[in-house]
């Protein structure tokens, strides 16, 4: 395996992209069946195209959605209008996907989006219960997530909002002047993802010591781990496990 | 400043004592034996006096730490420090299959070990799309572990919140009503605590033979006995004197501070996910939504205490209920096919399943290996599942790219969230109320730091 053949015919060989209905994209990061990078295709599966179907990504769920969802998009456009928003202005899609609806805001208009949330008497989303974020390494440009999740007591209903921003200006507005709650949960987004809160009081370090370096729930900061020997064998660190994908 | 008898910090061979000049003039720094100096130093008329209570104290419930600037007796400001439980199981997640994350999540709040395993799973079979293949007798199960565990999770906490006022015949008789509960645990789960017990797809083996009765006997032991702990405190002086009016936070701070559980029922709103939003068939079992309308410590133990009833009768309907029938999906790409029985030598390998593997069928044994080295692959999305745990609202944030293990959970822990009532709670009464409060909120730092 070790000397590879100047020229691969492999390309030639491949049978044309078959006939029908668009495919999703490629997936990003995922290709082959069992994620094998570090010897040959020796399964024979590792050119397998994996498509990319994930909600996250790709365009606004096509409606119609739930009757919930509909009408909730509906009271939060007006609200939107009676506060003199452009509702494309901070809309950038919204995702229905297993029964939960994602509304995805441009990270400059939330600080004024979620106070509309929490305000407008059809919307009353009084509480913000949770802040995470997720790192996608491959979305260049977008390689950040934070998401919220926002209740309504009023109505008893529920909407997550999410946020993006690149690795390059990981910046996002904080919304602690509207949800006192959100404070730690940004102090911990940030400590976890070094996404930056604007505005926040008091943006420091909650989980981690307060001279840690990096952030840890980032894709590219390594889990760490040493060997473990026991009766004569060694298994390796988690991180060094044979993986699938 | 005259006769303050400080050494200088360089002078001495502990370099967090002695006194130091800062920019806000000299600031002393007290670790014990030095009763003398501090006296020195307040009759100075030093008027901030900043004391770190924890993270090594035991009425902290674990390592949480408070700082406090007290004026005499009086706290003005009161601030938490998080994160020395802190143990990276989020990460650690990320480089597990879906069925391993079980193992983990279990010991993130480790006084609400089903409730963790729940909201996972939960997310998880929502991701794959089989939350309603679940069978009927796995989410009666699952109900009956997780109110058990509700039982247990408030017995500590008003057993400790107890001890830690000195009233010590209720942390006796709390933990000896919390030990009944683990007891069943163990016989159920084969564990006290960090059981892995319920796992996608249903629980990892059924009740034992034995349980059912078990159960009922726990049952006419905690009626019997749980009045125990309300004669003690109910109307007890002293309990009240120390509770009445004490950790007073109402609805407009509880909403503004995302509080959730008994400190939000205690403002009088009944609001439980069980009732609002259920999961697990919540909405077939008969029980209330306990609350009081006194916004403090004590009426968070009154609801607390009448939470312990309601699902002393949630779990008598469980009871009721259980029909025989699988616990784990029939869906055989996703049960997990090892299962498991009680030998001469404890839990282990079911003898069974290991004949069948081994010797009867080529095609289960690659399918058990196939399964328990690689795992399932779960379709991409993200789903945020919110359910009521002792604490209020522990939510599972899970994400998935497609892969065999998880892209990334977050749990939403109600211990880190209600933590952030501390200064409101705290400011302004007195340091032996700040224990109190404390206690009132009920933290666990192993679900706060996770």
């Amino acid at each position: 395996m070790t000397d590879k053949p100047e020229e691969t015919p492999e390309e030639e060989s491949l049978p044309a992209e078959p006939e029908g209905p668009e495919l999703p994209p490629a997936h990003p990061s995922r290709r082959g069946m069992f994620g094998a990078q570090d010897a040959g295709d020796t399964s024979g599966y590792g050119r397998l195209v994996v498509r990319d179907t994930s909600p996250t990504r790709g365009d606004s769920t096509p409606r119609p959605w739930a009757d919930e969802f509909e009408r909730l998009d509906e009271e939060f456009g007006a609200a939107l209008q009676q506060a003199g928003q452009a509702y494309d202005d901070a809309v950038e899609k919204i995702v229905v996907d297993r029964g939960q609806m994602v509304i995805f805001i441009k990270r400059e208009r939330l600080a004024d989006v979620v106070k509309i949330f929490r305000d407008d008497p059809a919307l009353r989303f009084e509480m913000c219960t949770s802040v995470s974020g997720v790192h996608y390494p491959e979305e260049t440009g977008r390689e950040l997530h934070v998401s919220y999740q926002l209740l309504s007591i009023t109505h008893n209903r529920r909407v997550g909002l999410e946020v993006v921003c690149p690795d390059s200006d990981p910046h996002v507005p904080s919304i602690t002047a509207t949800y006192p709650s959100a404070n730690w949960h940004e102090r911990e987004t940030y400590d976890f993802f070094g996404i930056i809160f604007d505005d926040h009081p008091a943006l420091t370090r909650i989980e981690m010591p307060d001279d840690w370096p990096g952030h840890p729930q980032r894709k590219d900061y390594p889990l760490g781990g040493i060997p473990v020997e026991y009766k004569g064998a060694t298994i390796p660190p988690p991180n060094e496990r044979r993986s699938y994908q | 400043m005259s006769d303050v008898t400080f050494t200088p910090a360089e002078e001495t061979e502990d370099p967090y004592a002695g006194v130091r000049d800062t920019t806000e003039g000299p600031v002393y720094t007290v670790t014990g034996q030095d009763w003398e100096d501090v006296v020195g130093a307040a009759a100075a008329g030093e008027e901030r006096i900043v004391v770190n209570m924890g993270p090594q104290h035991p009425s902290t419930h674990g390592v949480l730490r408070l700082i406090l600037e007290l004026d005499g007796e009086m706290v003005t400001e009161a601030r938490a420090g998080i994160g020395y439980l802190h143990t990276g199981i989020e990460k650690n997640l990320e480089y597990r299959n879906w069925t391993q994350g079980v193992t983990f999540v279990t010991r993130m709040d480790y006084a609400m070990p089903f409730h963790n395993e729940t909201a996972y799973v939960l997310g998880v079979e929502k991701l794959l799309g089989i939350e309603d293949d679940i069978p009927e007798r796995a989410n009666v199960i699952r109900v009956m572990m997780m109110e058990l565990n509700r039982i247990s999770s408030h017995l500590l906490a008003i057993a400790t919140g107890g001890m830690e006022m000195g009233a010590l015949t209720v942390m006796t008789a709390g933990f000896r009503d919390r030990e009944r509960t683990l007891d069943l645990f163990e016989l159920i789960s084969g564990l006290r605590m960090n059981s892995a017990y319920v796992r996608p797809g249903g629980v990892a083996q059924d009740l034992p033979p034995g349980a059912v009765e078990s159960v009922r006997d726990y049952l006419t032991w905690m009626w019997d006995h749980i009045g125990e702990i309300e004669a003690f405190c109910n109307e007890n002086p002293i309990f009240k004197g120390r509770t009445v009016d004490i950790g007073y936070l109402d609805l407009a701070g509880c909403m503004a501070l995302g509080i959730t559980g008994p400190m939000l029922r205690s403002t009088g709103l009944p609001w439980d996910l069980r009732k609002s939003q259920p999961y697990c068939g919540y909405e077939t079992y008969e029980f209330d939504v306990p609350t009081t309308d006194t916004c403090d410590a004590y009426g968070r133990y009154l609801v607390r205490m009448a939470e312990i009833k309601e699902s002393l009768k949630i779990v008598e309907q469980c009871l009721d209920r259980l029909r025989p029938g699988p616990v784990m999906v029939q869906d055989k790409k996703i049960a997990w096919p090892a299962q498991l029985a009680v030998g001469a030598d404890g839990m282990g390998n079911s003898l069974d399943h290991i004949r069948h593997i081994m010797g009867e069928s080529m095609e289960a044994l690659i399918h058990h290996f196939k399964l328990v080295t690689e795992g399932f692959r779960v379709p991409p999305g993200q789903v945020y599942i919110p359910i009521e745990s002792p604490r209020g609202e522990l939510g599972a944030h899970v994400v998935s790219e497609g892969g065999t293990r998880p892209w990334r959970v977050h749990f939403r822990d109600p211990s880190f969230n209600n933590l952030q009532a501390v200064p409101a709670t705290c400011e302004g009464s007195m340091v032996a109320d700040v224990i109190v409060a404390v206690a009132s909120i009920d933290p666990v730092m192993g679900g706060c730091d996770r």
